[in-house]
């Protein structure tokens, strides 16, 4: 049985289930993000030596979206990458296999800089888990933080995110999907 | 995808898949670390009963880049050149608990022989005059990589193609990928019987390297196998490289976007001049560090999946 995870529970099917509730739209989105720019800015002092990392899929969109964010408050451009977990997944040998996406990091790189992890959803932790060792493979960041649109709890590793959009209890069985208007034509998160 | 045993095994589809993943692999070359734990607790056995510089290194980095534990055997200095058969030498490999098998043989078909042999997953790394795929991918990789696609653009197969596994296996690859093909050689280097492959799979062939050249958009050389001759293929070398070779001259007529691929290893003189092998379109190194790519490509998608039949 393979480990619970979000990626086990893809947001592609935008199909006609009517269980779907809309616990997110584009505006709850946007306001989440915009909070989520400011704490950033807030702890960090600033958009100095700020990487944003967005995670294949849907965190490379996020991570985007923050930047444009803190970039129209600060007035300076911030470090935007993404990255790739595929091959450091502890689920590859237990599924058929993954294709992999691109890791692109910005040019400064991420050594010495606060590296900031975004993804859509937080559930077991387990890609986190595989971000971490991806980054010590490609660097030596001075930080790493995490920001997620979603955290749904059921948590397998001692890991928990510093910037939540917001906290969704749920059941183990439920779906918690997030649609981006870049990958999916729009913006909401659902759960069913 | 269980083996790779032939290009023909592949869809356009899976080449387009390895492709999209090579081209993920290509950037951890430039990595600081260049490794990924994919093939973590994997083993990948190199089985070459012919000489390779290229292919067999390139194997053993793709595998110990995906983490995987690599293990070279090479003819020389192993039980085969004791007389062991081939099938107890690879059924004794195997039994130490071998995850995926890379073979280079001789023998035309050892590659397929083998995978019906073991559980392990069979990569063919050159069988006799037979297929070569992993060059073949390499090949259309990198000419994908310069020209954008291949669909509609031609390509010029040159050379000594009777014992040209990589000829068999690029006609196919680059035809599947929707591009024209020509292959040239001499009528005693033309494979026996290829007019009615040619018509069924859909590529030309021509005796005349003046008169394919000039409309190539990529110009692909092949090897001279003085190994493989017995007879007298050509009266000359010196005879060769005049007809057939690419020559200064013949390079002088290439338009500079016009990619340059040999497989290698290179006879400079013979096939293909040092200027044409030495020029900025000539793609010969590119093409080995795509083969690297390409290597990882394949084993990951062989070797890291959920094994067919259950769960690893």
């Amino acid at each position: 049985m393979p480990a619970p995870d979000k990626a086990d529970h893809p947001a592609r099917d935008t199909s006609s289930e009517r269980a779907d509730r809309t616990v997110l739209d584009a505006r709850d989105i946007s306001r989440a993000l915009t909070r989520i720019s400011h704490e950033l800015l807030e702890r960090n002092k600033g958009a100095t030596d700020l990487v944003l990392l967005g995670l294949h899929t849907r965190g490379v969109p996020l991570a985007r979206r923050i930047a444009e964010k803190i970039a129209a408050v600060e007035g300076t451009p911030v470090a935007v990458g993404e990255l790739d977990v595929t091959m450091y997944r502890d689920d590859l040998r237990s599924q058929p296999t993954r294709r992999a996406h691109k890791t692109a990091l910005p040019a400064g790189g991420i050594d010495r800089k606060v590296v900031v992890l975004v993804d859509d959803v937080l559930f077991s932790g387990r890609t986190i888990r595989a971000a971490l060792d991806a980054l010590a493979d490609l660097g030596r960041p001075s930080a790493v933080r995490l920001a997620v649109l979603v955290d749904r709890g059921h948590r397998e590793l001692p890991i928990r995110a510093d910037h939540v959009g917001k906290n969704l209890p749920s059941a183990l069985a439920e779906r918690v999907s997030v649609r981006l208007s870049e990958v999916d034509g729009t913006d909401e998160v659902t759960i069913s | 995808m269980k083996h790779l045993l032939s290009v023909d095994d592949l869809s356009r589809d899976d080449i387009e898949m390895l492709f999209a993943t090579a081209a993920d692999m290509h950037d951890v070359q430039n990595r600081e670390v260049k490794k990924l734990p994919a093939l973590r607790g994997r083993t990948v056995v190199n089985m070459f009963f012919e000489d390779s510089t290229r292919t067999r290194s390139s194997f053993e980095i793709a595998g110990k880049w995906l983490s995987a534990d690599v293990i070279n055997v090479s003819a020389k200095g192993s039980s085969a050149s004791k007389g062991e058969s081939l099938r107890d030498t690879v059924l004794t490999v195997c039994a130490m608990g071998v995850d995926g098998l890379v073979i280079r043989h001789p023998a035309s078909g050892a590659a397929l022989q083998v995978s019906e042999w073991v559980d392990a997953a069979v990569v063919n790394a050159g069988d006799g005059m037979h297929e070569h795929p992993t060059q073949a991918l390499l090949d259309a990789y990198t000419l994908q990589r310069r020209l954008g696609s291949l669909e509609g653009r031609h390509v010029a197969i040159i050379g000594d193609l009777t014992h040209s596994r990589v000829f068999r296996s690029n006609v196919q690859c680059l035809t599947r990928l929707g591009a024209r093909v020509t292959v040239v050689a001499p009528p005693t280097l033309m494979p026996s019987g290829i007019g009615a492959w040619s018509a069924a799979a859909g590529f030309e062939t021509s005796y005349d390297v003046d008169a394919v050249l000039p409309e190539a958009d990529a110009v692909m050389m092949l090897r001279v196998q003085r190994e493989r001759m017995s007879g007298a293929f050509f009266p000359s070398a010196r005879e060769y490289t005049v007809g057939y070779g690419l020559t200064r001259n013949r390079f002088a007529l290439l338009g500079p976007d016009v990619p340059i691929c040999h497989p290698g290893p290179m006879n400079r003189g013979l096939e293909i001049a040092a200027d044409a092998a030495d020029a900025a379109q000539s793609a010969v190194l590119e093409q080995v560090s795509s083969g690297l790519a390409i290597r990882m490509a394949v084993l990951y998608h062989l070797l890291a999946g959920e094994s067919e039949g259950g769960v690893a």
